[in-house]
């Protein structure tokens, strides 16, 4: 990270001598831009996830969103989880994002260290025409008579297939596989193993932080996947997770629970609402946090490159 | 396009060296443009048969490049059809029976004032967001770098960087939920006695709403760049323009600032070059709440009259114009960027 690299140029937590004392004025300044900053980003989940496990009566107190927690009530996620348009959207989500995250790995990993070698045969214009797709931009409406062309409205493929290869990511796994020395793949080169011996063998294993990042990369933009479910998926049993949360949350439509027993009483729709809210994002912030510590590595790699 | 081993950007200045592990491609990659080195004397069918496995592996994703990206790229040939969905069973087929009617459908979209409109919203929001959202990554960057315990910055960092991977429907709904008519704004205005103000429907206040949305998702994301490119910076520059006697804000101005310029530049060319995108999903979520008037930018304007009203000629017309004039912005910054005596996104090598 370059927190790291940052602090080896400069002792943690220490001014330099020569640096002037800040003013208490400055400090509080500074202090509170930055808390602001943070609140803005935790307050709302904060609020959100409370709300979800708020009962009916905390919420009625409240007047709306609860921000002071009052005990738990699970209810509503009971109730997303009984089976219904929620439970089907999360389904489809996981497909469409576990699925598509290996396709694109698997390609992207496969072209970048197809180009990785320059001096191969054909090198330059391979990486030309990949990268010539920075600059040539397909149109939504012509996409639009390809994809449904292929037949691929209303399958799922439509989700995956259109954003499979993205040549940012290429890119990066790319530069980092250059920085592989050359050597450790000259040698088993020489003892005779293939370049896909070489790839799973040495180059992967070596690149983990690098194929974590891009997959994180890849799996965020599928479980967000909205717009191309818009324009490809018609059928309401295939609706991703963001189709869902849309048509609950913004639009106010009431989903659907076919698991619930009859006459079980209902949680109270803002619940319900937020819960929907807390499960799109909550596999978002899990992975995310895992992940985390690669990430400015991986994010910088490709701003450098491209 | 580059293709020759890119300088880390943040120290554009600083290592023009390649990294250790790249210097065996470099060397052999680099003379070989000028004169065929001895790698490059090796007959091409030898070459062939020692590369094919590589080609191979680039193959599959070079055909959904194909596929989905330049086959559409082509397509866009029926802004200049009276493109008719029914002539045909599929889109192929509908595309060999559909009439070619020259600039037809270009006339039709000069001609329009609604047009017109989305292109003028398109550019007010780029220029809004030049100046409101642009400089706001590079702020925080600066205030994030000057925290000197390290727990407490990655605190931060790991904080603001989240909103980046949510999606527009999340952010939408975030907003929606803290300011809008039924959200907690609203509702403790409510219970002081106020009068709540809706800025989720407001058309007059949209370009504010819709850049606070982008700031909120991308500010700290924006930061890292900036942040890697800070870590260059000497710190003995610092020092001695310190034992100088200049003041924390002169060193801001004469140290900080032309480390990060190259990355300024470099950012400020890709959004100059991408004007006419201002965010797709972002508008078309919000456009129901505040009206065409505000909401309709390029992207929008393509989807609505192409897809969804099915006038997909006149639809791709708009995308083409969009893309032309996409790509020229794009070499015109480029070409400024090297004038002004920087590296640019690509070069020619």
């Amino acid at each position: 990270m370059s927190v790291q690299l940052a602090t080896k140029l400069r002792k943690p937590s220490s001014r330099p001598v020569w640096e002037e004392k800040p003013t208490p004025v400055g400090l509080a300044i500074k202090g509170f831009i930055l808390t602001a900053v943070v609140l803005a980003v935790l307050v709302p989940l904060w609020t959100v996830v409370v709300t979800s496990l708020s009962s009916r009566q905390t919420i009625n107190e409240a007047g709306g969103l609860v921000m002071i927690p009052k005990g738990i009530d699970a209810s509503a996620y009971v109730t997303i989880f009984s089976g219904g348009t929620v439970t089907k959207a999360l389904w489809v989500s996981t497909i469409v994002t576990v699925v598509g995250t290996a396709v694109s790995l698997v390609l992207t990993v496969l072209a970048a260290y197809g180009l990785s070698r320059p001096g191969t045969v054909g090198h330059r214009s391979l990486l030309f025409y990949f990268l010539l797709t920075f600059l040539i931009y397909p149109g939504l409406v012509p996409s639009y008579l390809v994809v449904t062309g292929l037949g691929l409205k209303d399958s799922l493929w439509s989700l995956i297939l259109p954003t499979a290869v993205s040549v940012f990511n290429l890119v990066v796994i790319r530069a980092f596989f250059q920085a592989i020395p050359q050597e450790l793949l000259d040698s088993a080169r020489i003892d005779g193993a293939s370049e896909l011996r070489i790839l799973t063998r040495i180059v992967l294993p070596l690149s983990k932080a690098v194929i974590a990042v891009v997959g994180l990369f890849y799996a965020v933009g599928y479980w967000n996947t909205w717009f191309n479910a818009l324009l490809y998926i018609d059928d309401n049993d295939k609706f991703p997770i963001q189709r869902i949360l849309q048509s609950i949350v913004l639009q106010g439509q009431s989903p659907t629970f076919s698991g619930l027993p009859v006459g079980t009483s209902m949680p109270p729709t803002l619940a319900v609402k937020m819960a929907v809210v807390v499960v799109a994002v909550a596999p978002i912030a899990i992975v995310y946090r895992s992940i985390q510590r690669h990430l400015v590595k991986g994010a910088t790699l490709g701003a450098t490159k491209g | 396009m580059s293709t020759r081993e890119a300088p880390p950007v943040a120290g554009s200045g600083a290592s023009r060296t390649p990294p250790p592990g790249t210097t065996a491609n470099a060397a052999g990659a680099a003379p070989a443009r000028r004169k065929p080195s001895k790698r490059h004397r090796v007959p091409f069918r030898a070459r062939l048969r020692r590369d094919w496995p590589l080609l191979l592996m680039t193959l599959p994703g070079a055909i959904v490049l194909l596929v989905f990206h330049y086959l559409p790229a082509l397509g866009n040939v029926v802004a200049f059809q009276d493109y008719n969905p029914w002539a045909g069973d599929t889109p192929l087929q509908a595309f060999l029976g559909s009439e070619w009617i020259g600039f037809g459908n270009f006339e039709n979209l000069f001609s329009s004032d609604a047009f017109w409109e989305a292109v003028w919203n398109t550019l007010s929001i780029t220029a809004f967001q030049l100046v409101f959202f642009f400089p706001l990554p590079i702020a925080l960057a600066i205030l994030l770098n000057s925290v000197l315990s390290t727990k407490l910055r990655s605190f931060i960092q790991t904080v603001v960087y989240l909103p980046h991977f949510f999606s527009w429907v999340l952010v939408v709904t975030f907003f929606v939920q803290m300011l809008g008519g039924a959200g907690l704004l609203a509702q403790e205005m409510r219970e002081a006695g106020l009068q709540p103000w809706n800025i989720m429907t407001n058309p007059d206040t949209f370009i504010i709403l819709v850049t606070a949305e982008s700031v909120w998702k991308d500010v700290g994301w924006g930061t890292i760049i900036f942040l890697a490119a800070l870590s260059t910076i000497d710190t003995e520059l610092y020092e001695q323009s310190a034992v100088d006697g200049a003041s924390r804000w002169r060193r801001l101005w004469h140290v900080t600032l032309p480390g990060l310029r190259p990355v300024i530049v470099l950012l400020l060319i890709l959004r100059l070059g991408d004007a006419l995108s201002v965010g797709f999903e972002q508008f078309i979520l919000q456009r129901d709440a505040v009206g065409r008037g505000a909401a309709e930018v390029l992207d929008t304007f393509v989807y609505y009259h192409a897809i969804a009203t099915g006038d997909y000629g006149f639809g791709a017309a708009a995308g083409l114009f969009k893309a032309a004039v996409g790509l020229l912005l794009i070499l015109a910054a480029n070409k400024m960027a090297h004038l002004l005596g920087e590296r640019g996104i690509y070069s020619k090598s």
